[in-house]
């Protein structure tokens, strides 16, 4: 009687080239040229960054570019201390929802150059961005977030967009 | 006591072999946006959506989730999924109406088979310990089904050309299909073998698409639409999932979903029929008992236009479209799931 088979490796590997579609193209190759732009909602008039495809609201896409400031307030954020593969620093660090000054919604980015145990919401940042030799269609276009000084945000200019 | 529910609505994209400019959300907002208009219907009155993709064909997990901004489900909606062809969330869709609570539906479907190597994303279908490894390509599986067709006698070279070439000529008539052509069988039939026994043109393109269909139940159908066409029987059922285990050259889950969707009984005006390769038309129309005077496929079928998760939903959309606008009275509609006609959906419709 031969040992029952307890094991079949099966290899799968399945290759896509991906398209990131038109309106998130759009926002890459301006964070490209160093211009962070979202798109306004015709009906409900909410800038998000990055624009949309559909509003998730009302449906159709925000069709009017919006560029915002470079500077934001950190609204929610987390201290990521488990190791993961692909992480991009060693733990710990943190990935905040940053509201950037002119958007509606919070975009997710990293933020630095401050002890993590000191990040809070109200916080504000300003975008690092990587050699201007380095600027490519890709969010590391933008190296991370981090402060800049200001007093923190009033949790009144940030309540309604957490 | 079953509900009547109504297609009152489709809209579908312009098939290509390859988009390369929009993701999920561009592909479905504006075929969901356009069904919902023709439906004079707004996305607040609509009782439920449910929508059909594959996460593998795109290569994107929640691939499905994303498409969801074009819903704009805010307040939250109701709302499924299958990853499957849109016959079968337009099923589920039907299902959900015979509740009796909400009166319409919205049923979408977008796939993109360009994106990744389709002959490999569909080997992951097969049985993964005695099929999968060896990759065997849909085409090459297909291949297996004719030949044995061939062999028994079921039909000849020369009438799979013929359903190729009438295919192809019908979807110039049709602006939405992606292969338009008007080529003679005997010119089809000096083309070399592809995977014998099945010449190119035997075989369906490779496509990028997305539609989308509005179902209206009772009186909802006569506020939705100047001519519904209402669902009179619908039923899916599946076969054993070894193909050896099962006759290729039959379908008898085509024939067991016709007789209980009643697609046996009474005369009908055309069917869309969801065989992307020739030789399954000639199953299908056997399975369905379908006489020589139905048209088939007048939108050109599978054959003109193969989204994948998108072809089965648009058979119905098409057939319904065609019924609405008066082009005959009663249609059948079909979709197919799996290699070889697996899996099969069928549904009667008839226009008020």
């Amino acid at each position: 009687m031969s040992e029952p088979v307890k094991v079949v490796p099966m290899h799968v590997r399945l290759d896509y080239i991906v398209t990131a579609g038109r309106t998130y193209s759009t926002y890459l190759h301006d964070l490209a040229k160093k211009r962070i732009v979202g798109g306004r909602c015709p009906k409900c008039s909410k800038v998000y960054v990055p624009p949309r495809g559909s509003c998730p609201t009302c449906g159709v896409p925000t069709g009017d570019a919006v560029e915002v400031a470079h500077t934001a307030t950190v609204t929610t954020f987390c201290i990521i201390n488990i190791p993961f593969a692909a992480m991009p620093f060693p733990p710990p660090y943190v990935v905040a929802a940053l509201l950037l000054d002119g958007a509606d919604l919070p975009i997710l980015h990293l933020v630095r150059g401050i002890p993590v145990d000191q990040v809070r919401m109200g916080l504000r940042v300003r975008a690092v961005w990587t050699p201007d030799a380095e600027l490519a269609p890709t969010v590391e276009s933008i190296r991370w977030f981090e402060p800049n000084g200001e007093p923190d945000a009033d949790y009144s200019t940030y309540e309604a967009h957490l | 006591m079953t509900r009547r529910v109504a297609v009152v609505a489709f809209a579908q994209l312009r098939n290509v072999r390859r988009d390369t400019e929009r993701e999920e959300t561009e592909l479905v907002q504006p075929v969901v946006s356009e069904a919902l208009e023709r439906a004079r219907m707004s996305r607040a009155d609509v009782g439920f959506t449910c929508s059909g993709s594959s996460d593998f064909l795109l290569g994107r997990p929640f691939s499905f989730v994303s498409a969801l901004d074009a819903l704009a489900p805010w307040p939250p909606a109701s709302e499924s999924h299958v990853e499957m062809d849109g016959a079968w969330a337009l099923y589920e869709a039907w299902v959900r109406l015979q509740c009796g609570d909400v009166d319409t539906a919205l049923v979408y479907a977008y796939g993109k088979s360009s994106l990744g190597e389709l002959r490999d994303v569909l080997a992951q279908q097969l049985d993964p310990y005695y099929l999968a490894p060896l990759v065997p390509d849909s085409i090459s599986l297909a291949a297996l089904q004719a030949r044995a067709l061939l062999d028994a006698g079921g039909c000849s070279e020369r009438e799979l050309a013929e359903i190729a070439s009438r295919s192809r000529r019908a979807a110039l008539d049709n602006p939405f299909a992606q292969v338009r052509k008007d080529a003679k069988p005997e010119e089809l039939l000096r083309e070399p073998y592809l995977v014998a026994p099945l010449r190119k043109h035997d075989c369906p393109p490779i496509s990028d698409g997305a539609c989308a269909v509005v179902l209206a139940a009772d009186a909802a159908a006569y506020r939705h639409s100047k001519r519904p066409v209402f669902i009179s029987g619908i039923d899916h059922r599946v076969e054993a999932h070894g193909l050896g285990t099962r006759d290729l050259t039959q379908s008898a889950s085509t024939r067991i979903a016709a007789e209980h969707a009643g697609a046996l009984e009474g005369e009908f005006d055309l069917a869309e029929l969801h065989a992307p390769f020739t030789h399954q038309e000639v199953i299908l129309r056997r399975a369905l008992g379908l006489g020589s005077d139905v048209e088939v496929n007048p939108s050109g079928g599978a054959l003109s236009a193969n989204p994948m998760m998108v072809a089965g939903l648009a058979r119905i959309g098409e057939a319904a479209s065609r019924l609405s606008r008066g082009d005959g009275q009663r249609a059948i509609a079909h979709a197919t799931s799996g290699p070889c006609l697996q899996q099969n959906l069928v549904c009667v419709l008839e226009a008020q």
